[in-house]
């Protein structure tokens, strides 16, 4: 840091892009991701309750853009979001509890997982929601 | 390098470390999390089978005392939790004071008022719609 003026003899943490990829990175990067998703989210959840409470017109409004193809890829990734932010939230739980999972292998295995389960699963609960009612 | 080199010199002379309020935050925000392990599969379940069912059955749904109860403690445990997630995401990225204490209250309000909207919600379709 010759000549830049940064006086502070504490280590620096590197920049983002220094780093190389890796799962366990990737999915800490989208649980936050996912997180502020599900914050905006849940004012059309929110929208939809008060739509509901606020009569049939209202909601035939509501009902109109979720039902539209728009509205649908909107559930689905709001769909995504939640299983992501669910499983790797669980898995956030199982680190502050029991404190497992830690080790370089588990743990980037377990960040695959996730997303694998945030894409598969909501396939499946979209497959479900639309073919039984 | 020892640990004390790496101290600010203000934090040397005060000597205060945290504000001691990091606690509180990271057990509401596992205990909110632990309630929504249990409520989103539910959750999930409700809007699905909610919205299916058009104005009728879906405010016939909400109005089930199980479920309006369900619906409520959902929004209360997710309106908390991500208040608590949001407000560390604007500490994180908004340096600036003014800014950031602006967006930490409207943060706070902001999820508030959505608790309160749903909440009345869920309700106003329990009286009217309920048994």
């Amino acid at each position: 840091m010759a000549g830049s003026g940064w006086t502070d003899p504490r280590p620096m943490s590197p920049h983002l892009q220094i780093w190389k990829w890796h799962a366990t990175m990737a999915a800490s990067i989208m649980h936050r991701m996912t997180g502020i998703a599900l914050y905006f989210g849940s004012f059309l959840i929110g929208a939809w309750i008060l739509a509901l409470a606020a009569g049939e017109e209202a909601f035939s409004v509501v009902e109109s853009i979720v039902t539209s193809p728009f509205g649908q890829i909107v559930l689905f990734l709001w769909c995504v979001a939640v299983l992501f932010h669910f499983a790797n939230g669980i898995r956030h739980l199982i680190w502050d509890g029991p404190k497992a999972g830690f080790t370089p292998g588990v743990a980037s295995a377990v960040s695959i997982f996730n997303f694998v389960f945030a894409v598969v699963g909501a396939a499946l609960v979209y497959m479900v929601a639309v073919y039984f009612s | 390098m020892s640990l004390n080199s790496m101290r600010t010199p203000t934090g040397t002379v005060r000597g205060l470390g945290s504000a001691k309020s990091g606690t509180d935050h990271h057990i509401r925000q596992r205990v909110t999390a632990i309630a929504l392990v249990f409520l989103v599969p539910w959750f999930l379940y409700a809007v699905i089978t909610a919205t299916k069912a058009g104005y009728e059955g879906g405010a016939a749904f909400v109005a089930q005392p199980l479920n309006a109860i369900l619906f409520i403690l959902t929004f209360g445990a997710a309106f908390f939790h991500m208040r608590l997630g949001m407000q560390v995401v604007i500490e994180d990225y908004i340096a600036k004071s003014g800014t950031k204490q602006a967006l930490l209250i409207l943060n706070t309000f902001a999820c508030i008022a959505l608790f309160a909207a749903t909440a009345l919600s869920v309700m106003k379709i329990w009286i009217s719609t309920g048994a």
